[in-house]
Formats: C-alpha cells, structure tokens, sequence
C-alpha cells in the first residue's frame, strides 16, 4: 500500500515528435481507486505502463510510496498488474500461476500455498487450482489474473481494461467484485478503461485523458456536474451530451431550432460573450408541457424538431431529434408515446445547462446535481 | 409408397452421393499404394529372397538368412551406431545453435534483416552442393579455407576428412540445419505474447527466469516438431557422405543409408540390403510414432482450448 504520486510526467517514444503522454501530474491517496480513462490513444495505457516499469518515462518523477522509481525495473517496484489478455502462463496451472511470484521470491512453501489458498478463497476459484488456463472460462481466467495480482500483495495494483474481453452481464460483475476487492485489500490501484461507464462506477477519482494530456482529475459525480471543458462533458455520461452553438442576445440563447432561456447565474458565467457552446444532457431534456414549463419557469426554453430514431429501453425511451443542424438525444418516459417523424417540442431547466466558452472549450458553468463530493485533496 | 421403400431409396441416394467421393479420393490412395506401400512390400519381398545381382544362379527363398547376415556383419551394427551418433550429436548442435541464432534475430540490431537471410542461406543449399563446397573450399587441406586459416596462424594444416571423418560429417550436416530450426524456433518465439513477458518481469523475474520459465515451454512444442522432423532427417542423411567421405574411412562414415547403398550398388547383394532397408524402416517408423502421436496429441490439445 502506498501513495503514488507524478510530478510532470511525460513520454516521448523515440522517433516520435510529440509527447504520448504529457506533462501528468497526480498524487494519489492511500488506497486510493484511480480510474484512467480516455478514447484510444489517449496515453491511459502508457501512463500505467510507465507506473509499471514496462515503459521508462521521459520528463518528470514517479514516486510509490515516497520512492522515486526512476530507472528501477519493473521487478523492483512491487507492483503486481493484471493485463487486458490476462496474460496467465498456459503451461502452468491456476496455482502455479498464483505461486508463482512468491516461487521467485524464494517465499517458504508452506506460505506460498497458504496464501494461494487464502486468494482462491477470497475469489471463489478454490475448485479450478488444478486446472490449466485453457481449460477456463473468460471469467474464470479474470479471477485467476486477478488472483495472481492479489497473492503477491504489492503494493500498487494496475489494472488494463481487465473487463474488457468479458461479455456485457460478467462484466457487470466483475465490476462490483473488483470494487469489493478494493475496498477489503485497500491496495492503490490504477484502473484503466475507456468506458466510462466503468470509470464512474469504479473510480475513487478519475482522470480523464485526450492526446496524452490529462482533462480533469476528480470524483466521479463532480465530472459529471462540472466537467472542466466540453470534451469531459461530452465523455462523462451515456448518452453523451447535446452539444449546440448559440448566440447570446437579451439574456437568451438562440441557434436553429431551438430558444434557452438564460437564469442569473448563468448570465453572469456567460459574462459578455455574444456566442457560447450548450451542453445539455439527455436526461434534463423532457417534452415541453405547456402548463407545467410555466410552473417550472422552461416556457421559454425550446427545442424543436423532427424525432429520428426512437429507443424503447423499457424504463425509459431514448429519442433521437434533429434540432437545425443537430442531432439532439432527450431521455423521456415510456408511457409518452413518440413517433418516428413526429415533430416534437423539448425543454429543458434553465439550471440544467453546461456553457462552454466557444473558443477555449473551457467550462464558464456546470450544474449542481446536489451531490457534489468534496473535491480529493 | 411404403417406409421401407422411402428409405430404400433414402439410401440409394445416399449412396450416389457419395460415389464421387470415392473417386476424389482414388488418386492419392493411389499415389500412396504406388510410391509407398509397394517398394516397401517389394523390400520386405526381397529382404526375404536370395537376390544378388553377382550370383544370378542363386535364387528362391532365403527365409531369415539375410537377416542372419545382417545381424552378423560388425559394418552393420557401426553403421546402426554411426546413424545414431549423426542424429543425436547434429540434434544437439542444431537446436542448440538454432535457438541461441533465433534468440539472437529475435531481437532488433542494425543490419538484421540481412543478416537473418544470410543465416538462412545454408538450409537452400542442396545437399550434394553442401559436400562438395565443404569438402572443397572448406575443409581441403591444401585449398581449404580452414587449411589457409591454419597455416596464417602458423600450424599444421589438418585434413578434417580423414583425420575426424565423423565429427567433418556431423559438422556439414549441422551447418545445413541449423537454419531450419533457427527459422522454425524464430516463428515460435515471435508468436510469443509480449504480455507474458511483460507479467513474468512484474512477477520479479529476471532474465533467466522468463527464458527458463516463460519462453522455453512456449517453445515446447515447436522444439519438438524441430526435434521429430530432423530426427527422420538425419536418419537418412545420404548426399554429404556419398560427395565426401564415400562412407570411409573405412567403415567410419558409414550410416544406415550408406550401408544399403553400398549393399546395392556396390556388393550388389539386394537381399541383405533389402534387410538393412526394413531395419532403417522401423527405426524411422520408431521415431515416426513419437512424431504422430505428438502431433495428433497437439491437434486434440488445439481443439479442447
């Protein structure tokens, strides 16, 4: 257990202009569950894998538990992590593959078999010692990596995309078994995905990567109600938000098709700019109601359109409308029967919306679901 | 129309199906029977008939006569020794060697590419040429590059044919074969995931271990292949003596398959050497056994993963 902490990490492959990963800072918590996320190639991997050894940083320091592991090998750093192949040894057998590290570490047989079994146990896969890789399940063979992570009781844990070989329903397991697992070895680890869905349910913190640079750092529901720019707005969240370009004039936003109204507080955020980027989540978009928007205060924020596709999810409808120019996604309830080709009227609170400056894609204002988290230190 | 007849003419049809199969299959069963059961039916046939060439008049059946003499004749038995030296030494220094050279191009240096072809470029060359190039520009003792080597550093040039016949012979059919298993260890090592080496260095392992422990059973099974194939190789290993040794001195280079050569074409005694070829016959067949059942074993393996 240790913290582990990036002091303006950076990494150049050779031969390669521009930086994969650049200029990383982050210090983790004892124990702490940090989640990596980001499209592919966004320098979530590299980062792991320079924790790990596996790639030698360029610029700045790594720091676990207050040792820099600049140059020390992999072997060295007492880190144990589980690959998106899994990467089990095929010609040994599940225990083997657990034993093994303790083996090299030269660890007392007794002990190593000990401590395989207590591992096993603590993954239910007692009954599969014996058996050799191949003759596992994906599942199987998962519990079996993470096992062989465990057993060894290192003191970072990585984790690369391990969910992502898995089918939807184990994935949705394992999920919640490698929170659990967290949270009774309270070893730091680092989680990296590209689907943040997996991000926001696992993660302590999250750190949102693109192009090798980190967006935002931060607990899971403040991604999602103050994203720091348009790309972790877009990011965080499934669907992902609308993204509309407005003009700003009388305290109203205006484009193709739709009508927001602004409330004080957004006026302000919006300063003196007369054109601004909305996010709006699909899920604070509801068919107007002409009686209850005058009660909510929405009456005057409308978007119109022609729906597109229509989702049945069962608990609720997804929607597609085509707004002007956009493709705009609302959430609505099942019993509101909606049509393809219906011309429909969506609405939305006015402090619901997420304003973005248009030429920094910086956010002015994000909204206050009302569980925000205090920020980690 | 009643059942039985519906099924009768169910497996008329059947049987007219499968009539082309038949014929599709005629001409390998066919090449089969013509290049391989038959000269070995014909050898077993005239393993256990009196059929010299220098003695026409002696005819008819010999029953286990010539085995007799093969089992007598001390040549024989130092061929059958020679046979096994060439296959277990040449295995050794070709595996070996090949997979130290894999080892080697599997990592990345300057000049690689070239390098890898011209590593290769023994395994083209024929066997016959491999004789005569060794015999010739290598290993003569007057001409020979060894010879040149020798006599630059001021020592007794050494005739390597006639002095270390056996170990010349190994040493020529190792340099032809050593590529082939390099080549054949070198798509087995790339096929190595990188993430398991990548796991073993977490795990704490150095070098040594993630050779010993990671890559060697990787490459079992295609050491083995390398192992059964040249195995068979070896065994008939024919062209480098005939081209240098002719199997002398003496009787120092002669291996089963110079053995029956010589019995052929030179005693012309096609009996004993028909013997001599069905004893080949199950030696090969004895490693032939190891070599199917391996890979009919990896097949079953391949189907359960």
């Amino acid at each position: 257990m240790a913290i582990v902490a990036f002091n303006n990490v950076g990494k150049q492959y050779p031969g390669a202009e521009s930086l994969a990963v650049t200029d990383f800072n982050l210090t983790t918590e004892d124990g702490e569950f940090i989640v990596l996320v980001g499209p592919s190639g966004c320098g979530k991997t590299t980062t792991m894998r320079m924790i790990a050894g596996l790639e030698e940083h360029t610029q700045g320091t790594i720091e676990i538990g207050g040792r820099d592991v600049t140059g020390v090998a992999p072997k060295d750093r007492d880190i144990a992590m589980v690959f998106q192949s899994y990467a089990l040894y095929p010609h040994m057998s599940v225990r083997d593959n657990m034993a093994f590290s303790l083996k090299l570490k030269k660890y007392a047989k007794a002990d190593i078999k000990q401590r395989v079994e207590d591992a096993a146990e603590v993954l239910g896969i007692t009954p599969l010692l014996d058996r050799k890789p191949r003759a596992l399940s994906g599942g199987q063979r998962q519990r079996v990596a993470l096992g062989r992570a465990i057993v060894r009781q290192p003191q970072v844990f990585l984790m690369d995309e391990p969910l992502s070989n898995l089918d939807a329903k184990l994935r949705v397991d394992m999920r919640a078994e490698i929170t659990k697992l967290h949270r009774k070895l309270g070893v730091t680890t680092f989680y990296v995905t590209h689907d943040q869905t997996e991000a926001m349910t696992m993660g302590q913190r999250i750190a949102v990567m693109k192009d090798g640079i980190v967006q935002q750092i931060d607990t899971p529901n403040n991604l999602y109600q103050q994203p720091a720019n348009v790309f972790v707005g877009g990011f965080i969240g499934t669907p992902a938000m609308n993204i509309l370009a407005a003009d700003v004039a009388d305290g109203s936003m205006t484009g193709e098709g739709f009508t927001l109204t602004l409330d004080a507080a957004h006026k302000d955020a919006a300063g003196a700019r007369d054109r601004l980027t909305v996010g709006i989540r699909p899920e604070h978009l509801h068919l107007a109601d002409e009686n209850a928007d005058v009660e909510a205060g929405t009456k005057g924020s409308r978007l119109r359109g022609e729906v597109e596709v229509v989702e049945p999810l069962g608990s609720l409808t997804m929607i597609q409308v085509r707004v002007g120019p956009t493709k705009v996604t609302a959430q609505i309830e099942p019993h509101q029967q909606v049509a393809m080709g219906d011309f429909v009227t969506l609405t939305c609170g006015a402090d619901k919306l997420y304003l973005f400056d248009p030429q920094t894609e910086q956010t002015l204002i994000g909204i206050d679901a009302g569980v925000a988290d205090k920020p980690a230190a | 129309m009643s059942d039985s007849e519906t099924a009768k003419a169910a497996a008329r049809r059947e049987k007219a199906r499968r009539a082309p199969a038949k014929w599709l299959l005629a001409p390998a069963v066919i090449f089969l029977l013509v290049w391989m059961i038959v000269p070995l039916a014909m050898t077993a046939y005239y393993s256990a008939r009196n059929y010299n060439l220098m003695m026409p008049s002696i005819t008819g059946w010999a029953g286990w006569t010539n085995y007799r003499i093969l089992w007598g004749d001390p040549t024989f038995w130092s061929a059958l020794g020679v046979t096994l030296l060439i296959v277990l030494v040449c295995l050794i220094v070709t595996v070996g060697l090949g997979l130290a050279l894999a080892l080697l191009f599997h990592r990345n240096f300057v000049g690689r590419g070239v390098a890898r072809t011209l590593a290769v470029a023994p395994f083209f060359v024929m066997p016959v040429v491999t004789g005569l190039i060794w015999k010739n520009m290598l290993f003569h003792p007057a001409y020979g590059l060894l010879a040149w080597l020798f006599r630059t550093l001021g020592l007794e040039p050494v005739d390597w044919l006639a002095q270390f016949p056996l170990a010349s012979i190994i040493t020529m059919i190792s340099w032809e074969w050593t590529p082939f298993a390099m080549l054949v260890l070198l798509t087995g090592l790339q096929s190595l995931p990188e993430d398991q080496l990548e796991a073993v260095r977490l795990d704490g392992a150095n070098k040594w271990h993630e050779f010993r422990h990671i890559v060697i059973p990787h490459l079992g099974q295609v050491l083995y292949v390398v192992v059964m194939l040249e195995s068979i190789f070896f065994l008939t290993s024919f062209a480098e003596i005939y081209t240098t040794t002719s199997g002398g001195p003496g009787t120092a280079t002669t291996n089963l398959a110079y053995y029956i050569f010589q019995g052929t074409f030179v005693q012309y005694d096609i009996g004993v050497s028909s013997a001599a070829a069905i004893g080949a016959v199950i030696l090969a067949n004895i490693f032939a056994i190891f070599l199917i059942r391996f890979v009919a074993g990896n097949l079953n393996a391949g189907e359960a993963r």
